[in-house]
């Protein structure tokens, strides 16, 4: 891990503005930092690093690291323009991560969670060994203190200088998963800027709840090689966050600064069931006849049929015979 | 799992060669498809159709089949055998609604306790804007979680090309066996060669740099076993490479079937968490450094209790303002 000093800021002017990719206006460096890294003027969403997603989303002080100092190896002996390992050196120099996640467990307004976390700055967020080893160590530790799990996503994809190796990432991320599933232990995704390849189709897409941000660049294959593939026009936000919303495959885009606030009330709505004692995987049996639910008219109080639920007035002269329930109606009854 | 195959270093003239000559061979048209391979291998393949939601993929079949009297439930990627078939199917790249009938057959035999055998022959998922809009990562991303879940024994079969996740969409199984001549990779040479390379000639430097010869992919433990295939290769012999296919399957299955749920699944799961290469380094876990809010300088000045320090994680992990967009992924 490269030295840093805790509180210099980079001074050179040429740091000091940055270009707005959505608007174009020229924004100051040190505004964005402040503003969550939303365009002033636009609401672009800047991409952001890990370390400011764990300041954001997590409780003051509540973040504890957890297998910070897992590093890749190179396996396949891969070379492209240069050694893979030199490849990973110089990206760790330039970001002070190891790689492409980091995990660990926190909490958000209170509540504990597992939650692992890409910064795209390392090798575009892709995911190799090391992200796909972190991500199911955060799933099964999940699974082991009953709290949900979180991972917010920005990532190309599958990590190519690990060949299949990294591509099995994608059943070991997953794998844990349906554990989650048997366990009642829920699993939110939220996918940011951008999400796309081999993380999108893994976990990422398999949330319980699947949240992205505003604009965020999601999709399977790259826009460029779906326009390649048909040689035509593509649809209008093609592989957009609302694209995905629109599509049935998100279930909301939340804007950055609801989203701390977005997941503690998720957080609320779908608890952790308390564990039973391991017998929780066997169905219960209506103890009682099917028809337990008999007195349900009673307790509606009044003539209801039990069976289809629809109100029957005898003798309605007016032809109004039968209408549906509704129980404000019958409140006053009591 | 530390060691690297070779040092780091641009494959040799001799490796791209040799590499490059697999991939050709995982993709001669003559080779044998799932269909003939399935002709031969089982009795009474009856062809299931639909993913009950949207429509048929010719590029994925499957149905029941019975082999030594078993049922089992075969399904695979589906090439053509020429440029009508192949057009019909594809050229085996499946769009959603493929992976979502292949999941469709799978909870089928799972239902029924019968075991699943599947061929992987594809160079990929399709990636057209219909397949994006009909969820073609979600589609892969179901398949495979319920794949590492199912409760019968699943054997894989690397046939031909075994493109990246549209492969693994069918691939997670207790044993994955590949024909001696069959590749399997995270993405196709020649997207490697254009976005790794900047080119669209390195294809056959990607090939050999990416490991994706079975021989090789034995070595990473992606595979369990290579299957030989007869003289110049499964295209000289159909019949030939489908008993050598049908004895591997028979061996894998036999191993399998005395196994109870419990164990398959462990079994299953601690294969997927075995493969990676990674080393667990000992330092110590990060630690951000405490900003001192004007709050809190405030208050130790007016010496007021109970004023947190907020560490900052921003500090250690800040954005950097050159986002490197050319690093991508697959």
């Amino acid at each position: 891990m490269p030295i840093k000093f805790p509180f210099s800021r980079r001074a050179a002017p040429s740091d000091a503005w940055t270009k707005c990719p959505s608007c174009e206006a020229q924004v100051f460096s040190r505004q964005l930092e402040r503003n969550l890294r939303l365009c002033p003027s636009c609401g672009h969403h800047f991409r952001m690093s890990v370390g400011e997603r764990i300041d954001m989303l997590l409780d003051p002080g509540s973040f504890e690291e957890r297998d910070g100092g897992l590093e890749a190896v190179d396996r396949l002996g891969f070379h492209d323009d240069r050694p893979y390992p030199d490849r990973l050196e110089a990206t760790r120099i330039k970001t002070g991560l190891r790689d492409a996640v980091v995990w660990g467990v926190g909490e958000i307004e209170g509540r504990r969670v597992a939650i692992g976390i890409f910064d795209f700055r390392f090798m575009g967020g892709s995911m190799g060994s090391v992200v796909g080893e972190k991500l199911a160590r955060c799933f099964e530790t999940a699974l082991a203190e009953r709290i949900p799990a979180i991972v917010v996503s920005a990532s190309g994809g599958a990590r190519m200088q690990e060949g299949t190796l990294s591509l099995m990432q994608l059943a070991k991320t997953t794998a844990p998963l349906v554990r989650l599933d048997q366990a009642g232990v829920p699993f939110f995704a939220v996918l940011t800027d951008p999400t796309t390849g081999g993380v999108l189709a893994s976990f990422a897409s398999v949330g319980d709840v699947v949240l992205a941000e505003p604009k965020a660049l999601i999709g399977f294959a790259g826009a460029r090689v779906a326009s390649d593939t048909v040689g035509e026009e593509l649809p209008e936000g093609f592989q957009t966050a609302e694209f995905l919303l629109d599509h049935g495959f998100v279930d909301a885009v939340v804007s950055r600064p609801e989203l701390r606030a977005t997941l503690g009330r998720l957080l609320r709505l779908l608890p952790v069931p308390a564990a039973d004692d391991g017998s929780a995987f066997e169905p219960e049996r209506p103890k009682g006849p099917i028809g337990a639910l008999s007195g349900l008219a009673e307790r509606l109080g009044g003539a209801v049929s039990d069976t289809i639920g629809i109100d029957v007035e005898p003798g309605g002269a007016n032809g109004e015979t039968a209408r549906p329930v509704r129980v404000a109606d019958r409140d006053d009854d009591r | 799992m530390t060691e690297s195959m070779v040092g780091a270093a641009p494959p040799s003239e001799e490796a791209i060669e040799l590499a490059w000559r697999r991939v050709q061979l995982a993709r001669h048209p003559q080779r044998p498809r799932t269909t003939d391979l399935v002709a031969l291998i089982f009795e009474g393949h009856f062809e299931l159709h639909g993913d009950r939601a949207f429509g048929d993929d010719p590029a994925i079949v499957g149905g029941p089949a019975l082999l030594e009297g078993r049922p089992v439930m075969v399904i695979g990627h589906q090439k053509g055998t020429d440029t009508e078939s192949n057009i019909r199917r594809n050229f085996g790249s499946p769009h959603p609604e493929g992976f979502r009938k292949a999941q469709r057959l799978m909870r089928l035999a799972d239902k029924l306790g019968m075991p699943i055998v599947t061929f992987l022959d594809t160079a990929g998922a399709f990636p057209g804007p219909a397949a994006e809009e009909r969820g073609q990562a979600e589609a892969i991303a179901s398949s495979i979680k319920l794949m590492t879940g199912l409760q019968v024994p699943v054997v894989v079969i690397v046939l031909g090309e075994g493109g990246s996740g549209g492969a693994l969409a069918i691939g997670v199984g207790d044993v994955v066996l590949a024909l001696e001549n069959s590749v399997y990779s995270v993405i196709s040479p020649e997207g490697a060669s254009s976005i790794l390379w900047r080119s669209r000639d390195e294809a056959r430097t990607a090939a050999a740099a990416m490991r994706m010869t079975a021989q090789e992919q034995l070595e990473l433990g992606v595979v369990d076993a290579v299957i030989d295939e007869p003289g110049e290769g499964a295209h000289t012999d159909h019949a030939a490479t489908a008993r050598a296919v049908r004895t591997a399957i028979l061996t894998a299955l036999g191993d399998l079937t005395g196994l109870d749920t419990a164990e398959l699944l462990a079994r299953r799961y601690a294969r997927l968490r075995g493969l990676g290469a990674y080393t667990e380094t000992g330092s110590p876990p990060s630690r951000p450094p405490e900003m001192p809010s004007l709050r809190h300088r405030i208050g130790r000045i007016l010496r007021l209790p109970g004023v947190p320090r907020r560490p900052r994680w921003s500090e250690i992990w800040p954005s950097a303002d050159d986002d490197d967009e050319s690093e991508r992924g697959a």
